[in-house]
């Protein structure tokens, strides 16, 4: 008979079955070097031309990295396009004239001549299919397949009870339609832009769940915490602002009722920052809230190897599942502020003259 | 300025930044809660708002860590 009691002890025996790994490692090797935390965290954030999987240590101390080698598009002034994987630059080689920067290039694809410096006068244009485009690809795809199959369904049954995939993305797209788009843009002008919004929503959400996956491979990329993209997705609602703005949205920028004459020099510079730092907010807070919780997830994976002892992980395990739960509710919040916050600003932008 | 003493500085301005976020949303959730004890039925849209009050307001505090991450 199962008893609370048992079901707590098989959960314990399960989490410390996650150690066993890291006391492997604890025997031999007389000389181990310090466990650099902040670059492993670095890394695991960030974007790369490669797909690192795991780093194999085998027994005489040297060190297997398997990754998988992406593409590597580059346009460069005096010799066009080029096209290559990525494992042909690895552990520093150079390629057709080209290599993994260093030093103050770290982390980018440099041109090199024949004697090895880098050239900063030619322009290098990088193409290349990092990590995190892969993973905005498979986002991309896996949000094509939900969508369209969600709407052949609707084509098949037409109007009848939900079923299958249905009935967990309806209520999702609804709740959008009647709770975030028309309280702000209104019943006239929602059908406008429901498609941009329900796409950056649902955009947002399979990337954020899908960086909280650790492996295989498509997943685990941290595609919103790069501040490319969400800089583009802050333009698009910026651009979508300033095309759909009415007359009487201009009117408040430049000229707001109801303000003497001798103010408007402070006001239009002031209502000018204003349009750009809402989708500039918009950005940092997308960036910032998905990043800092990905650190602090792999912060407490890193407390493992900083401690060097198998008696950390059952309590790093313990908190590492709590800090997940808590990403994804971060996940789905920052989808929904994102997509709140764009038909706010949106509203705004429609607002009609009213004498 | 010296790495350490900036990486220092920034942990500090960082920590700042946390205490203004917690401070905010703080005094977010003791309102929700008085506002949810005075009138049960309106639990669901205090909450929903409380909630988005409080992501906006951690967007400000991320803004400070940002700045700090950037040493």
């Amino acid at each position: 008979m199962k008893t609370r009691l048992t079901t707590g002890l098989f959960l314990i025996l399960f989490l410390l079955a996650f150690s066993l790994p890291v006391a492997g490692q604890e025997e031999h090797g007389t000389q181990k070097e310090k466990f650099d935390a902040s670059t492993f965290i670095t890394e695991h954030v960030s974007n790369s031309h490669e797909w690192h999987l795991m780093t194999i240590k085998k027994r005489d101390g040297t060190e297997k990295e398997v990754a998988i080698p992406l593409p590597i598009i580059l346009y460069y002034r005096s010799t066009g396009l080029h096209f290559f994987f990525s494992n042909k630059l690895a552990h520093g080689h150079e390629y057709k004239g080209f290599k993994m920067g260093e030093g103050e290039y770290e982390g980018r694809i440099v041109a090199v001549n024949e004697a090895g410096e880098v050239d900063t006068e030619n322009l290098l244009l990088d193409f290349s299919m990092t990590k995190m485009v892969v993973g905005m690809l498979a986002a991309a795809l896996i949000g094509l397949w939900l969508f369209i199959s969600l709407s052949r369904s609707y084509k098949k049954s037409g109007i009848s009870h939900p079923k299958g995939i249905q009935s967990f993305l309806e209520p999702v797209i609804l709740f959008i339609r009647d709770d975030v788009v028309i309280p702000n843009i209104g019943y006239k002008h929602y059908e406008r832009f429901m498609p941009y919004l329900l796409s950056v929503f649902f955009f947002i959400l399979i990337n954020n769940i899908m960086g909280l996956i650790p492996f295989p491979p498509p997943f685990g990329a941290n595609v919103t915490g790069n501040l490319a993209l969400t800089m583009t997705l802050a333009l698009f609602t910026f651009l979508i602002i300033q095309i759909s703005g009415t007359k009487g949205y201009w009117r408040h920028i430049f000229a707001t009722p109801g303000v003497p004459v001798w103010l408007l020099p402070i006001m239009i510079p002031v209502e000018l920052i204003g349009m750009i730092s809402k989708p500039f907010a918009l950005m940092i807070r997308l960036f910032a809230n998905i990043t800092a919780g990905h650190v602090i997830v792999i912060s407490l994976l890193a407390l493992i190897f900083i401690f060097d002892t198998i008696w950390v992980s059952p309590v790093s395990i313990f908190f590492v599942i709590f800090m997940d739960c808590l990403e994804l509710l971060v996940a789905f919040l920052q989808a929904y502020v994102f997509t709140l916050l764009s038909a706010l600003f949106i509203s705004l932008a429609l607002v009609e003259e009213h004498h | 300025m010296e790495t350490q003493t900036a990486i220092s500085l920034a942990s500090i301005g960082a920590g700042l930044a946390v205490i203004g976020a917690g401070l905010g949303i703080g005094r977010i959730g003791g309102s929700a809660m008085d506002a949810i004890a005075r009138q049960p039925e309106a639990a669901g849209k205090v909450q929903l708002a409380m909630i988005i009050s409080a992501a906006l307001i951690e967007g400000v505090a991320l803004f400070a860590v940002v700045v700090a991450m950037i040493k």
